[in-house]
C-alpha cells in the first residue's frame, strides 16, 4: 500500500456516498463544459475574422425574416467605398425529411465567393455553379454525410418557399463542393436566379446583403449612408458591421451569456455545498482515526495533505469524466446539422479552453472544500482527537 | 540513567477558567525490559501518564526522558518521528482502520519508513505471524473477533520494532479468555522480544502479568511494587 493507495481506499470506504458525490460533480462539470463553451460562443465574435472587418451586412430594419428588394444590390454598389455587394436568402431547407434540416442559402454565385473569399471553391466548380440554372454547391462534409455525388439531382424541401406550382420540394443539381473556413460550417448554396424565378412569392427579393467595403474605417459612415437612403421607403434597412450583425443575431436568443453564467453559478454553489458537506462529514467520522494515525507517528502536515488530496481527487476525477463526456456531446451536437443550426457549435479551441478551465476549477474546488478539514487536522491535538 | 525517567512531572489541563491538576510532581524510573501495570480509579491520571511517556502529550512542568530522548524539547514533527520509531501503541478499542485489511492495518506504521512495498508486506505478515493471525491477513476488522482485532492492533504496534509498548487498557473490551490470550502475548513480547511495556488497567488479574504494579490516585503515585519510584 502507498500513500496514494491509502487516499484512494479512504475515498472508497463509503461507496454509496462517494458514488453520489461523484455523480453530482460529474453532472455539474458536464454542464459546465457544455454550457460554458456555448456561453463563450455567444459572448465572442467567432464568425468574423479579419476578413469580416471589411464587410457590412444590410437587412430589413424591423425583422431579419423580412425580405428586401434585390435592386438595393445595384444601388448600394454605386456608393463610394463599396467594392462589391452580394446577397443571400434564408431558404429553410431540408433533405428528404424535415428533421434533416440544412442550412441553405440561395446566393449569387458570381459575387458570393468574391465577397467571402474564405470559402474556397475551385474554378471548375465555380464556373459550373454560375452556369447551371439549378446549380447547388455544398461543403464536402455535407456531401459525404448524404452520400451525394457531383451531377446528382438533389431534392431539397423548403419550409418557407413553394414553387409557383405549389410544390415545396425543389430540385437542384449538385455541381461541386467548396471548403468552408471553419469546421462545422454546413451551408448549402443554391443558384439564386432559379430560386428567384420559380418561387411562388415572385421575383426581386433577397434576404440580406453582404457588402464588401474598401476600408474598414469607412464602415460606420457607409452603414449610415445606406440606412439613410431607404429610411422613407417601404423597405427600410439597417446596416451594421458583420460582427455587430452577428452579435445582434445571437442576441435574439436573449442574454445567453448571462443566463448560462447564472445557471453555472447556481450549479457550482450547489456542488460547493455538496462537496463541502461530504468532506466535512467524512472528516467528522474520522477524527478518532486521524488521532490514531498521529499517535502511530504520521505528522500533522502529512495527514493534512492526505485530507486535501482526498478532496482534490474527489473533485477532479468526476470533473475529468464530465469534461470528456461534455466534449463528446458538443462534438455530437456539432455533427448534427439540425442542432448546429439553432445552437452555435463552439470551435474546438473554445471547448478545450473550457475543459482546461473546468479541471482547474475542480482542483480549486477541491482545495477550497478540503482546506478547512486539512487545516483542522494539522492543528488537532492527539488527545482531543482520540476523545472525539 | 533509567530507560524511562520522569522527573517532577506536573500536568494541568485548563477547563474554561478552571485548572485541573492531573499529575502532581510525579517521579518515575523504569528500566529497559520492564513490564509496568498502572492501576488506579478513573480520573487518577493513568492515561495522562501513559500519554506523556508515549510522547503524545507534553508535561506542564518537569521532564520526560525515554531512551535518552528528552521529550519536553521536541516539536510536534520531531515527536511524531520519534513515536514512529520508538513507541508502539495498543488501545482499549483496538482503533484499527475499518476499511483496511488486517495486513494493511499492520503495514500502516511502515509507510513512515523507507522500506519498499514488498518488504513492508513481508514485515506486516511477520508481525501477524507473531500474534498468530497470519491466516487472517486479508480479513477486515469487522470480520474479526474482539480478541483477534486486539492481536492485529498489537501486530501493528510491534511491526516497526519499537522498544516500548504503551497499552491503554488492552483487555478492557475483551472477554476473560481473549484477555488472557492478549496478556500472554504481551508477556511473550516482554520476555522474548525485550519490549518495555507500560500498561494501564483496571483489572487486578491483568496487572498480575506485569513485573511491576503502580497505583495512581489523584495524580500521585501512592504504591509501588518492584519499580524504582518516588512520588
Amino acid at each position: 500500500m502507498t500513500s496514494v493507495g491509502f487516499v484512494w481506499k479512504n475515498l472508497y470506504r463509503k461507496k454509496t456516498r462517494t458514488f453520489l458525490t461523484f455523480f453530482c460533480l460529474f453532472i455539474a462539470f458536464l454542464l459546465y463544459v457544455a454550457l460554458g463553451s456555448i456561453a463563450v460562443v455567444f459572448s465572442i465574435d467567432t464568425v468574423s475574422g479579419e476578413l469580416g472587418a471589411n464587410r457590412l451586412q444590410t437587412s430589413a430594419k424591423y425583422s431579419m425574416i423580412d425580405d428586401i428588394p434585390k435592386r438595393y444590390v445595384d444601388e448600394i454598389s454605386q456608393l463610394d467605398g463599396v467594392e462589391l455587394v452580394t446577397h443571400m436568402s434564408w431558404f429553410g431547407g431540408y433533405y428528404q425529411e424535415p428533421s434533416n434540416m440544412l442550412v441553405t442559402f440561395p446566393v449569387n454565385p458570381s459575387t458570393f465567393f468574391r465577397v467571402y473569399p474564405e470559402y474556397e471553391i475551385s474554378d471548375e466548380y465555380l464556373s459550373a455553379f454560375i452556369e447551371t440554372r439549378r446549380g447547388m454547391v455544398a461543403p464536402i462534409a455535407v456531401v459525404e454525410q448524404y452520400q451525394w455525388k457531383v451531377g446528382d439531382i438533389v431534392p431539397i424541401g423548403s419550409q418557407i418557399y413553394a414553387q409557383k406550382d405549389g410544390n415545396y420540394t425543389w430540385e437542384f443539381e449538385l455541381v461541386g463542393y467548396y471548403t468552408p473556413d471553419q469546421e462545422g460550417q454546413t451551408a448549402v448554396l443554391l443558384q439564386y436566379d432559379y430560386f428567384d424565378e420559380a418561387n411562388a412569392f415572385g421575383p426581386g427579393s433577397v434576404g440580406w446583403l453582404a457588402i464588401q467595403i474598401t476600408d474598414s474605417q469607412l464602415g460606420p459612415e457607409i452603414a449610415q449612408k445606406i440606412d439613410s437612403m431607404y429610411i422613407n421607403s417601404s423597405d427600410p434597412v439597417r446596416t451594421a458591421t458583420e460582427s455587430e450583425a452577428n452579435r445582434q443575431f445571437l442576441a435574439q436568443y436573449g442574454n445567453i451569456t448571462l443566463m448560462m453564467s447564472g445557471i453555472l453559478l447556481a450549479v457550482f454553489f450547489t456542488i460547493l455545498l455538496v462537496c463541502g458537506n461530504t468532506m466535512a462529514q467524512a472528516f467528522r467520522e474520522r477524527i478518532a482515526e486521524l488521532g490514531v494515525l498521529k499517535t502511530i507517528g504520521f505528522n500533522d502536515y502529512g495527514l493534512g495533505l492526505w485530507i486535501l488530496s482526498e478532496a482534490v481527487v474527489l473533485s477532479v476525477l468526476p470533473a475529468i469524466f464530465g469534461v470528456v463526456i461534455g466534449m463528446g456531446l458538443l462534438v455530437a451536437v456539432g455533427s448534427s446539422g439540425a442542432a448546429a443550426m439553432f445552437l452555435p457549435t463552439p470551435p474546438m479551441s473554445v471547448v478545450l479552453s473550457t475543459a482546461v478551465s473546468s479541471i482547474a476549477l475542480a482542483g480549486a474546488l477541491g482545495v477550497l472544500v478540503g482546506a478547512i478539514p486539512a487545516l483542522t487536522t494539522t492543528r488537532m491535538s492527539i488527545v482531543e482527537a482520540m476523545h472525539a | 540513567m533509567a530507560f524511562i525517567e520522569l522527573t517532577n512531572v506536573v500536568k494541568n489541563y485548563e477547563k474554561g477558567s478552571e485548572v485541573v491538576h492531573v499529575l502532581q510532581d510525579l517521579n518515575l524510573s523504569l528500566h529497559e525490559g520492564d513490564f509496568l501495570a498502572l492501576m488506579g480509579p478513573s480520573g487518577s491520571g493513568k492515561s495522562t501518564l501513559l500519554n506523556l511517556i508515549g510522547g503524545i502529550d507534553q508535561p506542564t512542568a518537569g521532564s520526560v526522558v525515554v531512551d535518552g530522548a528528552n521529550l519536553d524539547n521536541m516539536s510536534g514533527s520531531q515527536l511524531a518521528k520519534w513515536r514512529s520509531a520508538t513507541i508502539g501503541f495498543v488501545f482499549q478499542f483496538y482503533n484499527l482502520l475499518p476499511f483496511l485489511t488486517a495486513e494493511r492495518n499492520v503495514e500502516l506504521p511502515l509507510l513512515l519508513t523507507n522500506l519498499r512495498g514488498s518488504q513492508r508486506k513481508e514485515n506486516a505478515l511477520t508481525a501477524l505471524r507473531t500474534v498468530s493471525l497470519e491466516d487472517r491477513a486479508k480479513h477486515k476488522p469487522g470480520e474479526l473477533s474482539g480478541g483477534q482485532q486486539q492481536r492485529v492492533a498489537i501486530a501493528r504496534a510491534i511491526v516497526a520494532d519499537p522498544k516500548v509498548l504503551v497499552c491503554d487498557e488492552p483487555t478492557g473490551d475483551l472477554d476473560r479468555q481473549s484477555a488472557q490470550e492478549i496478556l500472554a502475548l504481551l508477556e511473550t513480547l516482554n520476555e522474548q522480544f525485550g519490549k518495555t511495556i507500560i500498561m494501564v488497567t483496571h483489572d487486578p488479574l491483568a496487572a498480575e502479568h506485569a513485573k511491576t504494579v503502580l497505583h495512581l490516585d489523584k495524580g500521585v503515585l501512592v504504591e509501588s511494587e518492584q519499580a524504582e519510584v518516588s512520588a
